[in-house]
This record gives C-alpha cells, sequence and structure tokens, in this order.
C-alpha cells in the first residue's frame, strides 16, 4: 500500500511541482550562506561598481552622474593601453608556459625518478610563499648589484648583463620568471595527479601498439586529461588577471609605466589619486573582458555536456 | 558566583586602568632612520603623559600608506590619529564629516597666533574649522651636494642648477653618476617640480600650478623646463633605485653628486654622521631662485564614539604643537617647526638657510596644497614615463603636460 502511494504521489508530480524545490533539503540549506554571499557581494558589489563607474565619485561615493566621462578618460590614458599590453604579455606567456613547464615536469616525475618526493616538495615550495615574498626574492635575485649579475661577474665573466627589472623593454619577463618559480609548482602537482589517474592499460596497450613515449603523451595521454587541463587553466587564468602583488614587490610599476598592470591601474586611480569613478571604470573593464573571454568558453565547455 | 565576582573585579581594574591611561594608535609613513628617529619623540611625549602611543607605522611611503588610511577610515576602523601631507588630500575626508573638528584646541593653544607661516594653518581650515594639526614646514625645493663626490672629480661644488648641468661631465669621466633619482614615480615629478619652480620662475609656476593656466604650461617658460628634465634623464642613467633614501645613500657615500629631493633628505644625512657644509652641500630653489614650499605633514583625527578618546586625541593635538615637542622632532627630522617662536637646538648650515627664507617671506605654496591628488597621479605618470623613456621628446610631454593641467580642477 505504501509503495502504491508512493508511486502515486510521484505521479501526480507535473501538477505539484514543489517537490522538486525541496529536495536535498539539507544540502540546500547548507549551501545558503554560500548563496547568499555569491548574490550579496559579489553579484551586488559587480553591480554597485558598475553604477558607481558612471559617477564622478572622488574619495568617496557620490551619485554625481558624468556620463561615460570616466570611460573616455580611460580609454585616453597611455597608462590603461601600457597595462593592457603588459597584462597581455604575461597572460599569454605565463598560460602557455606554466602548462608546458607543469606538465613536463609532471611528466618526468611520472617517469618513476628517484626521489620523486622531494623533488615534488621542491617544486611545490614556492607555492606556499605569497607573492609579495616571492616579488622580494626575485627582486634581489634579478637585482644587478645583488644578485645574479654580480655572482655572475664574480666569478668572472665582467661583460655579463642581466637586468631585466631595469629594462622597460625586458621587465615583463622578469616579472613572468618569478610568476613561473611561483605558480608552475601548484600546476604540476595538478598535472602529475591526472597522470597518476591514467589507466595503466593505457600505457600497456601503446606499447603493444610500439607507439613511442612522447607521442603516446601528446596523442593519447593529453587528450585524456582535458578535465585536469580546464582546472589548471581556470587556476592560471585567475592568477594572471588578478596579477598585482607581484608587480607591486618586484617594480611598483617601473622602470617608468613599462610593468604597469589593469589591477595596479584600478588601484592607484582609486586610492593614489583619490578617484573612485576612475578606479570603478577600470575595474569595469577588467570585469568585461574577462566576460567576454569566457561566457563563450564556458558555454563550449559546460553547455555542450547537458546536450551531449 | 564567585567565578562572576572575580570577573567583575577584572574588569573594573582593566576599566580603571584604562580611564587614566588611553591607548592611542598613530599612523603614519615615517620609516626611514631620520624619520623614525623623529617619529619616536612624539611617542616618547606621548608616553610621559602617562598615556599609550601605538605605533602604526606603515613602510613604502605615502602612496601605500594613505590608502590603507583612508580604508581604515571608510570601513569604520579608523585609527586614533594618522599622519597625511595637509592641503587637498583629505578635503573628502573632511566633508563627509569623519574627522575630528579641533577649532576649540586651536582656539584654547592660539594656533592663529603661533603656526608660522599663517597658510599651514590655512590649509588646515575647511569653512572656518580646523580639522589638522600641522607639525613640520618640509620644502621641496632643495638640492643635496656630494662635496666628497666633487673632490673626487676635482672640481669645486656647483652653486646652482646651471653649474651642475655644466659640470656633470667630469663627474661622469670620474665614475660617479651626477644625479641620484629613486625610481618611484612621485619623485621625479618632485624634482620636476622644483626644476620648474627654479628654471621657469615663482610666477610661472604659480600660473600653471595654482591657476591652471594651461597656455603658460605650454609655453615657452616651461619649455625650457622640459629641456633641462630631459637632460638630466642622461645625468641619471647607471644608478638604480626605487626608494629616495637608497639615492641620499648614494650621494651620502659619494657615489652619486646630487639629489633633487625634499628637506627630510637631510635627516638621512644627520643619521649617517654627516656635516653641513663640510660632507654635503645644499641649495634650496637649486641656486637660481631662493625660495621655499611650505608643505608638510599633519595629523587628522578621525571622529570616534568614545568621549575619552576624543579628549585624548584633542590632548594629543595639543601636545604636539607644544614648543618642546616641536624643537625635539623637528631636530630629528630635518624639518622646520610650524611655530616661529622656539629656537631649534642645532641649527646647521641647511636648516639656517631655511629659516631664513622663511623669515624673509619667500614662500610658495606646496604642491599638493594647490592640485588635487588625482592631478597629482596623472602628473605622476606622464613624468615617470617621459624619464623613463629616452624616445619621448620634450615637446611631446610638455603637450601631455598642458592638457592635463588644462583639465585639471
Amino acid at each position: 500500500m505504501a509503495l502504491s502511494e508512493a508511486t502515486d504521489a510521484g505521479q501526480a508530480g507535473p501538477t505539484k511541482k514543489p517537490t522538486r524545490l525541496f529536495k536535498n533539503m539539507a544540502s540546500k540549506i547548507a549551501a545558503l550562506p554560500m548563496v547568499f554571499t555569491a548574490l550579496v557581494i559579489f553579484v551586488g558589489g559587480t553591480v554597485w561598481t558598475i553604477v558607481y563607474s558612471f559617477t564622478g565619485s572622488g574619495l568617496l561615493p557620490r551619485l554625481k552622474w558624468v556620463g561615460l566621462d570616466q570611460y573616455e578618460r580611460l580609454w585616453n590614458s597611455r597608462k590603461w593601453l601600457v597595462s593592457i599590453e603588459n597584462l597581455a604579455i604575461y597572460g599569454i606567456c605565463s598560460l602557455i608556459l606554466t602548462l608546458v613547464i607543469g606538465f613536463t615536469l609532471a611528466a618526468l616525475l611520472d617517469r618513476k625518478v628517484r626521489g620523486e618526493g622531494a623533488l615534488r616538495t621542491i617544486f611545490l615550495y614556492p607555492f606556499a610563499l605569497s607573492f609579495i615574498v616571492t616579488g622580494l626574492i626575485w627582486q634581489w635575485i634579478l637585482n644587478p648589484d645583488l644578485g645574479l649579475q654580480s655572482v655572475v661577474r664574480g666569478m668572472g665573466w665582467e661583460a655579463f648583463t642581466f637586468d631585466p627589472l631595469n629594462n622597460s623593454s625586458l621587465v615583463m619577463f622578469g616579472l613572468l620568471i618569478a610568476g613561473l618559480w611561483q605558480g608552475t609548482g601548484l600546476i604540476m602537482c595538478i598535472m602529475l595527479a591526472g597522470l597518476r589517474g591514467i589507466d595503466e592499460d593505457i600505457w600497456k596497450a601503446a606499447r603493444v601498439d610500439g607507439i613511442g613515449t612522447v607521442k603516446t603523451y601528446i596523442r593519447v595521454i593529453i587528450p585524456m586529461m582535458r578535465p585536469v587541463f580546464v582546472t589548471s587553466l581556470v587556476l592560471i587564468g585567475s592568477g594572471i588577471v588578478k596579477l598585482y602583488d607581484l608587480v607591486v614587490a618586484q617594480t611598483s610599476g617601473g622602470p617608468g609605466l613599462s610593468s604597469q598592470v589593469p589591477a595596479m591601474y584600478v588601484m592607484t586611480a582609486m586610492f593614489g589619486g583619490q578617484n573612485l569613478g576612475q578606479g570603478f571604470a577600470a575595474s569595469t573593464m577588467m570585469l568585461v573582458s574577462v566576460v567576454i573571454i569566457l561566457v563563450p568558453w564556458a558555454i563550449l565547455e559546460f553547455g555542450g555536456k547537458k546536450r551531449g | 558566583m564567585k567565578l562572576t565576582t572575580k570577573l567583575m573585579a577584572f574588569s573594573a581594574i582593566v576599566s580603571a586602568s584604562s580611564a587614566s591611561a588611553v591607548e592611542l594608535e598613530v599612523m603614519h609613513w615615517w620609516t626611514s632612520g631620520g624619520e623614525a628617529a623623529a617619529v619616536s619623540k612624539f611617542a616618547e611625549a606621548w608616553d610621559a603623559t602617562g598615556n599609550t602611543w601605538v605605533d602604526g607605522a606603515i613602510a613604502g611611503g605615502g602612496d601605500t600608506a594613505r590608502p590603507i588610511m583612508v580604508s581604515r577610515i571608510i570601513g569604520g576602523d579608523p585609527p586614533a590619529a594618522f599622519q597625511f601631507n595637509h592641503g587637498r588630500q583629505a578635503e573628502e575626508l573632511i566633508e563627509a564629516g569623519l574627522l575630528l573638528d579641533l577649532t576649540d584646541v586651536a582656539e584654547a593653544e592660539g594656533w592663529a597666533e603661533i603656526v608660522n607661516p599663517s597658510n599651514l594653518l590655512d590649509a588646515c581650515t575647511v569653512d572656518g574649522r580646523i580639522y589638522c594639526a600641522p607639525v613640520n614646514i618640509h620644502s621641496w625645493q632643495w638640492m643635496w651636494l656630494s662635496n666628497g663626490a666633487y673632490e673626487k672629480a676635482g672640481i669645486p661644488v656647483p652653486q646652482s642648477w646651471t653649474e651642475f648641468a655644466a659640470t656633470a661631465g667630469d663627474l661622469e669621466a670620474a665614475g660617479i653618476t651626477p644625479l641620484a633619482m629613486g625610481g618611484q614615480s612621485w619623485q621625479q615629478n618632485g624634482a620636476f617640480g622644483v626644476m620648474s619652480v627654479a628654471l621657469a620662475g615663482t610666477d610661472a609656476w604659480l600660473a600653471v600650478n595654482r591657476d591652471k593656466d594651461a597656455e603658460v604650461a605650454a609655453g615657452a617658460d616651461y619649455a625650457r623646463v622640459f629641456e633641462a628634465f630631459g637632460a638630466a634623464r642622461e645625468l641619471a642613467v647607471g644608478l638604480n633605485v626605487q626608494d629616495w633614501n637608497q639615492a641620499t645613500a648614494a650621494v651620502i657615500n659619494d657615489t652619486a653628486g646630487a639629489q633633487i629631493m625634499g628637506d627630510w633628505a637631510q635627516g638621512e644625512f644627520a643619521v649617517a654622521g654627516e656635516v653641513a657644509g663640510e660632507d654635503y652641500t645644499c641649495l634650496p630653489g637649486l641656486g637660481e631662485v631662493a625660495v621655499l614650499s611650505t608643505g608638510g605633514d599633519a595629523f587628522y583625527f578621525p571622529v570616534v564614539d568614545d568621549e575619552e578618546i576624543t579628549a585624548a586625541q584633542k590632548e594629543l593635538a595639543a601636545l604636539l604643537l607644544s614648543p618642546p615637542v616641536q624643537v625635539s622632532f623637528n631636530s630629528a627630522k630635518g624639518s622646520l617647526p610650524i611655530r616661529g617662536d622656539v629656537d631649534l637646538t642645532t641649527v646647521n648650515d641647511c636648516t639656517q638657510k631655511g629659516l631664513d627664507l622663511l623669515a624673509a617671506g619667500n614662500l610658495l605654496p606646496d604642491g599638493a596644497a594647490v592640485l588635487s591628488p588625482d592631478t597629482v597621479t596623472q602628473l605622476n605618470d606622464l613624468l615617470t614615463e617621459f624619464w623613463n623613456t629616452p624616445s619621448m621628446t620634450p615637446a611631446e610631454v610638455q603637450s601631455a603636460y598642458a592638457d592635463i593641467i588644462a583639465d585639471a580642477d
């Protein structure tokens, strides 16, 4: 009897829709604080920022409308254009190099080298340091009077010059070295976990077919590790967009404007220049660019799966 | 029950002790050797009154410290007092009613009579009410030269910018970088300001900075300044330092010939044990136009909802301007006292030159008092780009400069 009643209730479902909402009540209640945080703090904060980017707010937010003035000034600013260019250089290089180096290291460790545990710790260790500390360490290493250059010169190569942080055209690569040193360890670990998840039988099958190791990695293993790559991509991408503290610690945007990044533009405008409106306009542009890249990708990545 | 009574007794003790001694957190960005020595004079004087000075020093200069202070004030967790350069930086905080009105302290202490020059107090005044306690006079208009470096090069120490520029080649030949310049943008903008007062004259400077006259900024007087500033870029090649005190250290160590920097640099010379006139030479107004700009530091006190703290804040404000504190603080910092009725204990050559200019009334307002922080940021960006981009011509930067002045509020 009880069973048939239950099925009856189930069949009556279409007329009484709310059952779906109350399914898994406990987990939904548990998720409420996060949902609330996401809506109020992230979405609410974002909307507030966008609204105030159309005002002439100075040190304090004020609803004094100025239309698109802030955006006009933003796109006429040399510093903003340089910031975007720098972020693009850093982003592309960092994305490619982190993935390549991270995967190569993981693949090498996966070949069952001796002392894997120790090596893994060494590679992952920089990740335990904050960007500020990383920046300071590399500022010293790259300082021509204390670091690498003076050591090499001390060993006898008097003409050796390596001073990226004081050279406008190389400074972004000086930042990149520090960023890679800090970030690749984590990506390596994620990749290694992915590699360990690959079934041994795949390797055996590849060996039977006589496919070389490198070719197996590229043609078989990497396509199988797609979810791992997506995770890595998201981690690297968010690290690139919020690039700020590394620059502050290493160069504070210099020499000149040559290592300015958008996040730094926002901070200087808002707090140095006491011009919140300008800072909000810049951060809105950062959001727009992230959305332009992320939304089509997310639709391709996650929207497709539901249908399939 | 027993525990409750114990707790009550304990809290009674705590509140009793806090009634007699108030802890005030004071935020500032004085972290270099000379500055730290100076701020400890304030702390000692305040601790001597039975209260406690909680030091909230923020390293990295005003550009780093101001955002932290402002966000704490706006965020509802204000320090009891904080340092700003008086002028337009605190304008909006005052308008929003976040800062304590010190008018009653000022009247009781007679600040209107004792503060000299009087425009320092004007910079603290909004709508007739006084909101800050000025503590020192700082002037940007100085160049510091290393006597040792010129001795090494075998030439006399120059007495003006013109002479300095003419003899820079001899310094380079002796392996000395003629001009020490830190990498932060405010230092390049500041040096440009000093050069524009010295080379374009005070009238042109006032027309551009106070009256925002873009035509003067695009004119011939300023063209001369941009040419000289462009030429100065070459003189600074070879010394890569970030902070201003590292650049001063290069002058102290005789590895650089000169630095254009405000009189706070003098604190560094003092800490290093150098003697004005013997080890280093100072030229107010670059030796071209002898003037002093009257910028400086001031303390502001956020409004707090606690009468005890408010009373202590006012007590501290009065203490900062009291004669003994003014003397000990300014002697350590190398700045000039804000009251004309005290004598500094140790007046060296350079401080004397400053005091003479102050007495003669050869004064200019400070850049921070006439330009909004927004404009200052834009000028920082422009001038640091020019300084670090050898391919950018003086004519290019001048037209961009005039545009910023035309838009300035």
